[in-house]
C-alpha cells in the first residue's frame, strides 16, 4: 500500500536555559503518516545533528504511554490533539499535509523550563514525599488478601491509581493547578484501608507543599479531566475536598494535621 | 485560630469560602427574584412588598449585613484567586486549546463576576440608595418605589446595561452553581448530572427572571 508523506510546517519553543528568554523557530519536515510524534522529532534531531545544529530537546521514556517522561502541549492541548493519549501514542495520521503544527513544553510557574520542551516536573516529586505513601510494619509478610476490600474501592483506587504523573493537568488548567494529579495519589492510597493511618495527615501535608510551589487554584474547569492521558476523574478533586475540610475538622493540633 | 488561618488560605480554603458565599449569594438571588416579579403586578403589589421589608426592618438589616459580608468575601477572594491563579503561569501559551477541553461558563467567571459587580455597584447606587438613604419616609407616604423603578427602566442605556449583565450573570451562576457542589466534595456520577441541569435551569430563570423587568417596562413605556 502506497503511503503519503506528510509535508508540515513545525513551530517548536526553543529555549537555550531557564534563565535565557524562549522563542518559536520553524522547522520544515516530511514524515510518514505511519510514525509517532516523537519519531518525527528523532528524525528532525537527526536531520540537524547532521547539520551540526543543535537538537530539539524533549523528553520521552517508555514510548508506550505509561510511564508519564514524554508531554508536549501540541496546538495548544497537552498531549494533542487526540483524547486519553500520551504524546508518544499520538501518531502523525492525524495530521493533515500542509498543517502547521505549534509545539510548546508544558507552561507553569511551577514547571520550569530547563532547555527547549523540557521541564523541571519535581514538583510533583516533592508533594510526593509530603504524603503520597504509606507505613508498612516490620515483621513477617502477611497472607495476600488478608485485609477484606470491596470490589467497587479496589476498583475506584485503581482509576486512581492510574495516574501516570505526567503534568498534562497542570498544562492544560488555566490556573496551572496540580489538583487532579494531587487527588489522584490522595485518593488511591486514602481508598484502601492500607493508606488510613495516614489519611489525614497525608491530605493537609500534600496541598501545604502543593500550595509552597506556586501551583494555582482549581476553579472548576475540568480541562484536567478532559486533558488527561489516563482519564483521572475530576471525582477524585471532590473527594480531596472533602478530606481536607474533614483533616481540618479533625485535627486536634492548632496548627498543621 | 492558627488553624482556621491556614484552612482560609490554603488553595482548597479559598475554593470552600467563593462555594460557601456563593451558595448564599444563589439563595438570595431566588428570594430576590421572587419578591421582585411583585412590578408586574402594579404599583400597590411593588409598593406593598417593600413596604413589608420596611415593617421587619431590623431583620432585613441583620440580613444585609450577612449579605454584605458574603459579597465582600465573594468579590474579594475571587479577585484574589484571579491574580494567584494568573501568576501560576508567568508565559502564556502561544496557542491556547481552552475551547477544547473546558465550558466557556467556567473560562470566564472574572470577566462576567468583574461585569456583575459593575452592574452591582450601579444597581445599589441607583435602587438601594434611593430606596434606604434619599428621604424614605417621604417616599414610603408617597407610595413611589414602583416609580422609581419603572422610571430607571425607560433609560435605554441602564436597561442595556442591565441586559447585559444579566446574561453574564446567568453565564457567571451555570458554572457557579456545580461548582459549589464539587468544591464541597459532592460530586457522583449518581447525581453529579442532576446537579449540572439544575444550575443551568437555575441559572436560565435567574438571568430571564431578573432580566424580563427592564424589558418589559422598557417596552410598555412604564403604563400602569
Amino acid at each position: 500500500m502506497e503511503t503519503k508523506i506528510l509535508k508540515l510546517k513545525l513551530k517548536i519553543w526553543r529555549q537555550k536555559n531557564a534563565n535565557s528568554v524562549g522563542s518559536f523557530v520553524d522547522y520544515d519536515v516530511s514524515v510518514s503518516p505511519d510514525a509517532s510524534f516523537l519519531e518525527m522529532l528523532d528524525e528532525l534531531n537527526n536531520k540537524l545533528e547532521s547539520q551540526g545544529l543543535e537538537p530539539v530537546v524533549f523528553e520521552s521514556d517508555c514510548r508506550e504511554g505509561i510511564c508519564g517522561t514524554c508531554g508536549l502541549v501540541i496546538n495548544g492541548q497537552p498531549h494533542g490533539p487526540i483524547p486519553r493519549i500520551a504524546t508518544c501514542q499520538l501518531h502523525m495520521r492525524n495530521f493533515k499535509d500542509g498543517d502547521t503544527i505549534w509545539i510548546e513544553p508544558f507552561r507553569a510557574k511551577a514547571f520550569p523550563v530547563i532547555k527547549d520542551l523540557m521541564v523541571d516536573r519535581s514538583g510533583f516529586d516533592k508533594i510526593l514525599q509530603a504524603g503520597g505513601y504509606i507505613s508498612a510494619n516490620v515483621g513477617g509478610a502477611q497472607d495476600a488478601n488478608m485485609i477484606p476490600i470491596p470490589k467497587d474501592v479496589a476498583s475506584e483506587a485503581f482509576d486512581a491509581a492510574a495516574c501516570i504523573g505526567c503534568g498534562a493537568c497542570v498544562a492544560a488548567c488555566k490556573n496551572a493547578s496540580a489538583m487532579l494529579f494531587v487527588s489522584a495519589k490522595i485518593s488511591h492510597l486514602g481508598l484502601l484501608p492500607q493508606g488510613q493511618p495516614e489519611r489525614y495527615r497525608r491530605v493537609d501535608r500534600m496541598i501545604k507543599v502543593m500550595d509552597e510551589l506556586g501551583f494555582g487554584s482549581c476553579t472548576n474547569t475540568y480541562a484536567c479531566e478532559a486533558e488527561c492521558p489516563k482519564g483521572i476523574s475530576v471525582k477524585f478533586i471532590a473527594r480531596m475536598n472533602r478530606d481536607y475540610i474533614a483533616a481540618k475538622l479533625k485535627s486536634k493540633t492548632l496548627e498543621q494535621v | 485560630m492558627n488553624w482556621l488561618n491556614n484552612f482560609l488560605n490554603s488553595s482548597i480554603g479559598k475554593k470552600f469560602v467563593m462555594a460557601i458565599t456563593g451558595s448564599f449569594l444563589l439563595i438570595f438571588l431566588i428570594i430576590h427574584l421572587i419578591g421582585n416579579i411583585t412590578l408586574f403586578f402594579g404599583p400597590d403589589a411593588f409598593n406593598g412588598y417593600v413596604k413589608t421589608l420596611d415593617v421587619i426592618k431590623p431583620l432585613i438589616r441583620v440580613i444585609e449585613l450577612v449579605l454584605l459580608a458574603a459579597f465582600v468575601f465573594h468579590i474579594f477572594n475571587g479577585f484574589r484567586l484571579w491574580l494567584e491563579n494568573k501568576r501560576a503561569r508567568p508565559v502564556e501559551y502561544k496557542i491556547n486549546g481552552s475551547t477544547e477541553n473546558s465550558s466557556i461558563f467556567s473560562r470566564t467567571m472574572f470577566i462576567s463576576g468583574s461585569i456583575i459587580f459593575i452592574f452591582l455597584v450601579l444597581h445599589l447606587g441607583t435602587f438601594f440608595w434611593r430606596f434606604n438613604v434619599h428621604d424614605p419616609q417621604q417616599l414610603a407616604d408617597a407610595h413611589q418605589y414602583y416609580d422609581i423603578v419603572v422610571g430607571f427602566f425607560q433609560i435605554w442605556w441602564y436597561v442595556l446595561l442591565y441586559i447585559i449583565a444579566m446574561i453574564l450573570l446567568g453565564f457567571h451562576l451555570n458554572h457557579g452553581f456545580q461548582s459549589a457542589f464539587q468544591t464541597f466534595g459532592l460530586n457522583s456520577k449518581k447525581y453529579t448530572p442532576l446537579i449540572k441541569k439544575l444550575g443551568t435551569i437555575y441559572a436560565i430563570i435567574m438571568a430571564v427572571g431578573f432580566a424580563s423587568m427592564p424589558i418589559y417596562f422598557f417596552l410598555s413605556g412604564g403604563v400602569k
